[in-house]
């Protein structure tokens, strides 16, 4: 074994693919309900932040990486939440 | 007496974050990267904001079955990578080398898609400038379709630059991400990675899910909402 070895815990990835597939046609569904604007929006963004979240804590391992490189990869997060909310203000509230 | 010499060998907490070189540094890469699509997705949501007439509504311009399956085929180009990754990790190269060409050719399938959803919607009147006049969408946009606030096409010239600009600053990414792949499914078949080294592929499967989990996002807000 190198140092570069690393050995992660490998989940079932066909079912994260499927659901992801399974979501990515739940967004399809909804984008066209008749349902309020906001709550179409509301929906659509959870959706899409669910199906970011299980790539990165699956594909990209990060649900099995040492804590100091989830702190890693989660530090752009806030200031990206920022940025979005700040401009948001600006016309929403 | 060098330098190394007076100060001795660093303590074991010196050493680095745990982690290799590259893959340190691809995620320092990947950080700024979120601030780049985030700089990218603030600026779409401000000019959404300000100018709700200037967005045609969904589906109406943008072909979103075509755009459904692209993201069907990130989502399985992710998939095969990863699997690539843990056939190397499991020492089954051949398997790592299958999985990998796989992941190649379904990213240049998705640039390929999306030249051909670009070339359908300049064809169609759509362009970063808005909607050419005497198009088929302009005379759509005439009969009041695609729900913009005015008559005028010319109204659309933030949608088309918004959305010009952000899905073909992703689509470079992921032809970035294919040439990359390629590199390294080319030093597979050479016999460059192991069982106990193959940091090329987790470097580059970080950057190729990283592309995917950003289309993911672009999806929703550019082709959904």
């Amino acid at each position: 074994m190198t140092e570069h070895e690393e050995h992660f815990a490998h989940p079932n990835y066909w079912l994260v693919w499927a659901g992801l597939a399974v979501l990515t046609l739940v967004e399809l569904g909804v984008a066209f309900l008749p349902w309020s604007r906001a709550l179409v929006v509301f929906t659509l963004v959870v959706l899409a932040v669910w199906k970011a979240l299980m790539v990165a804590l699956y594909f990209m391992h990060l649900r099995f990486e040492k804590n100091r490189m989830r702190i890693f990869a989660i530090a752009p997060l806030p200031l990206a939440v920022i940025i979005v909310i700040a401009v948001m203000t600006e016309f929403v509230w | 007496m060098t330098h190394a010499a007076v100060m001795g060998a660093p303590a074991d907490r010196e050493l680095g974050a745990g982690v290799y070189n590259e893959k340190l540094g691809i995620w320092v890469f990947l950080g700024s990267e979120v601030m780049f699509f985030t700089a990218l997705i603030g600026s779409y949501i401000i000019l959404r904001f300000a100018n709700p007439g200037a967005f045609a509504l969904p589906g109406t311009v943008l072909n979103i079955p075509v755009t459904a399956i692209n993201t069907f085929l990130l989502i399985c180009s992710s998939v095969t990578m990863v699997k690539a990754f843990a056939a190397a990790n499991m020492g089954d190269m051949a398997k790592m080398k299958r999985y990998l060409v796989a992941t190649t050719l379904i990213g240049a399938a998705f640039v390929g898609v999306q030249a051909y959803e670009y070339t359908h919607l300049i064809h169609l009147g759509f362009l970063p400038s808005g909607i050419r006049e005497g198009s088929e969408l302009a005379e759509l946009a005439l009969a009041g379709e695609l729900g913009l606030g005015s008559a005028d096409p010319a109204v659309a010239g933030i949608y088309g630059s918004s959305f010009y600009t952000m899905t073909g600053f992703h689509g470079f990414h992921v032809t970035c991400g294919v040439v990359c792949m390629a590199y390294v499914t080319i030093k597979a078949y050479r016999g460059k990675y192991t069982q106990a080294d193959h940091r090329g592929i987790e470097v580059v499967g970080l950057y190729w899910h990283f592309v995917d989990l950003v289309w993911i996002i672009l999806f929703t807000i550019v082709y959904l909402v």
